[in-house]
């Protein structure tokens, strides 16, 4: 790798547009389809040169989607979490009442799929049975636990920890304020939200302990663990903030990597599966790949057009990284070997 | 500033007619396409596919001021809508009877992406004419959701004789001078008098002066034509008084000549006009403002202003809410416009003498 904009320059001839033309909600792969949720409730499936378009929420929007490398799972505001695979077969696996908005998704173990609409978090497990949780405030973000039958809940004041499968009140972590959206380490020791007063809040569950991560001049609306667990990356300031996590005590006295400094917000961060390699991509629509040993930098996409990264992901062997913008921008890059 | 969603915030105690109002707006024919943020799903009558059902949760932010909330269902509204720009021209929010307007109003000035994607348009609030009087007495949220509008549309005029009319609209004048007040029956007013109206654009606040807004002249300022701004002109009411000195009895009520209407002074729910003639120098006007919102915000529910500021040719436009203040330098002062800048405030206990000596300390 070198700086940017120098010798690399031809790493963009490589990048295959998509012309998405709406919001890219969320993109990620289904094996190597890259798959692309949006903003008019379709979603495009593309694989090398054959992209199709889906229909699948008929005229709403689709808020939100994850997927979990053989599904993606899309919530719109028509009220209803569709599942779609890397052929096109779309299924309606939930349907929230009239007028509310899916406002959260996602997949769990054995094709678990969770979704949350205002006061209520729902999990679907692999053989279809469905359970229901009231909330005391709307489920902002979920994600499953890494082990177990475990869904988490980023909601006002804390996260809920919930076993659907047993019954009586869910255990919760509490830290006054909004918390926004979730995740998890992969060695299921940290459980960390982001907030809407511009921070991070993370919790050892091992002793409750918590862990704040401030000093964002912007709300934090994306989150990635590095492949080997010992970094979280964030957006939220005009460098990816990178947590380490490798010790028992998280990130705690410990400052933060910050990667990628540029004149422009970090909107989307994504970790290379594989490598310790980050991909950034910043509000001016730039993206940057990042080595972590030396920092060297590759330039993947020029700022300028389509406003915003609103979207990044990997393909599950690395070899690929798809994105999307705010303004319908979209494409596929293969990368050479990293 | 101007490929911002305009928002259209709907208060009102119950059965006021904000419903009515609101199924209205949906059902005509303006060419506009609405998002609709509502309480009570099932109320609205109307199809339309971007209605969408709110929680009414407001949050206190994590930052130790107590006077910091939001509504965090608005903020998760809004960055959903968000990725359908283009397919709607404007955001109504309707609020219940119950609900307090400051969080509300909060949100648009304390989320950055709701701040940078969406403006408040307007308060515009539903009373309820032969009601208004008893829940101003008994319903602190009543008089909340008066004081912080910037419309109010006192509907169901017909259920009450032309002088409770007076008596009420009085009662309104008393919280909350600067709003526009029109009379209506069913909620039946021109849809252009209550949205897009730009009110928060604070240009009222120029052209009102406080005294003539406390008049009346005898005929119905609301009740007819509504092509043009009855406020903007017409007679001083030269009652001689200072209708904003609280060293007189509270509830003080006087009639004067033209149209006799009722001057009342609300308790504890005051509006001050503040004026400096000339330039305010903003090295003194802007920390003079962030240790008032320190220090008296919680007393303040809407305060703004327009600032002719030293050497500075646009117009430095602010407005707050509790402690949370919102300012930018907009429009160019005309060729011949007067350079004045002023202040209103509209809140509780309000401390004229202690406003009016700090405001014009800031003078240039
Ligand atoms: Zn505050
Ligand atoms: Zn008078």
């Amino acid at each position: 790798m070198s700086s940017p904009g120098s010798t690399d320059t031809s790493l963009a001839d490589y990048m295959r547009p998509v012309l998405a033309g709406s919001h890219v909600t969320a993109t990620a792969f289904l094996d190597t389809t890259a798959v692309f949720a949006l903003g008019d409730g379709t979603v495009i499936l593309a694989n090398g040169e054959t992209t199709s378009r889906l229909n699948a929420h008929d005229g709403a929007s689709i808020l939100v989607a994850v997927a979990d490398g053989k599904h993606l799972v899309t919530g719109g505001d028509d009220g209803r979490v569709m599942r779609i695979n890397s052929t096109g077969k779309i299924e309606e696996i939930g349907k929230a009442p009239s007028g509310a908005w899916i406002d959260a998704v996602a997949v769990g173990p054995d094709g678990a799929v969770a979704w949350s609409a205002g006061k209520k978090a729902h999990v679907r497990d692999g053989k279809g049975a469905l359970f229901t949780l009231d909330l005391p405030s709307s489920g902002r973000g979920l994600c499953f636990a890494p082990k177990g039958f475990q869904l988490y809940i980023a909601r006002y004041n804390g996260v809920t920890l919930w076993f659907p499968r047993t019954q009586g009140t869910p255990k919760e972590v509490a830290w006054k304020g909004s918390h926004l959206d979730v995740t998890a380490s992969a060695d299921g020791r940290f459980v960390v939200s982001t907030m809407q007063e511009n921070e991070m809040h993370g919790w050892r569950l091992a002793d409750n302990g918590n862990m704040r991560m401030s000093g964002y001049p912007s709300k934090v609306r994306s989150m990635s663990w590095s492949h080997d667990g010992k970094w979280l990356a964030s957006s939220g300031a005009d460098a990816a903030i990178v947590w380490p996590f490798m010790t028992r005590d998280g990130p705690m006295g410990k400052p933060p990597l910050e990667l990628g400094i540029r004149p422009s917000r970090v909107e989307r961060v994504a970790f290379h599966p594989k490598a310790p390699v980050l991909a950034v991509g910043y509000k001016d629509g730039c993206i940057w790949f990042i080595r972590m040993d030396d920092e060297s930098i590759l330039q993947a996409r020029s700022a300028g057009e389509g406003g915003p990264v609103t979207a990044l992901a990997w393909s599950g062997d690395g070899s690929m990284l798809s994105f999307g913008s705010e303004e319908g921008s979209a494409g596929v890059l293969p990368l050479p070997k990293v | 500033m101007s490929d911002k969603i305009p928002v259209t915030v709907l208060t009102g105690y119950l059965g006021a007619g904000k419903t009515t109002l609101l199924n209205r707006i949906l059902s005509e024919q303006h060419g506009k396409r609405y998002a609709v943020i509502v309480n009570e799903f099932g109320e609205i009558g109307i199809d339309n596919e971007l209605v969408v059902g709110a929680d009414e949760e407001v949050f206190e932010m994590n930052n130790g001021c107590i006077c910091c909330t939001v509504r965090g269902d608005l903020i998760r509204i809004i960055e959903g809508l968000m990725k359908r720009k283009g397919k709607f021209d404007a955001i109504i929010v309707e609020t219940t009877g119950l609900a307090d307007p400051a969080p509300v109003a909060q949100t648009f000035f304390v989320d950055e992406e709701v701040q940078d994607n969406a403006r408040l348009d307007a308060v515009v609030t539903v009373a309820d004419a032969k009601w208004l009087t008893d829940r101003l007495k008994d319903a602190p949220e009543a008089k909340n959701q008066i004081a912080f509008a910037d419309v109010i549309l006192l509907n169901k005029t017909d259920l009450v004789t032309p002088a409770e009319v007076e008596e009420v609209e009085a009662r309104i004048r008393g919280i909350n001078p600067y709003a526009r007040v029109i009379r209506t029956v069913k909620s039946q007013v021109p849809l252009s008098e209550v949205l897009d109206r730009g009110a928060f654009d604070l240009e009222r606040i120029l052209e009102l002066e406080p005294a003539f807004l406390e008049t009346g002249d005898g005929h119905d300022h609301h009740g007819h034509d509504h092509g043009h701004d009855h406020h903007e002109h017409g007679p001083d009411c030269g009652c001689g008084h200072d209708h904003h000195d609280h060293d007189h009895d509270h509830g003080h009520l006087h009639a004067h000549g033209g149209g006799g209407l009722k001057h009342y002074h609300d308790e504890h729910m005051q509006s001050v006009a503040l004026t400096v003639s000339g330039d305010v120098d903003p090295e003194k006007f802007i920390p003079w403002v962030q240790d008032l919102a320190q220090s008296d915000g919680q007393n303040f529910l809407r305060w703004k202003g327009i600032l002719s500021f030293k050497d500075e040719p646009r117009r430095y436009v602010f407005q707050g809410v509790h402690m949370i203040l919102d300012g930018d330098l907009q429009r160019e002062w005309k060729p011949g416009e007067k350079r004045d800048s002023k202040l209103v405030f509209i809140g509780k206990d309000l401390d004229k003498a202690k406003l009016q000596a700090g405001f014009e300390a800031t003078a240039a």
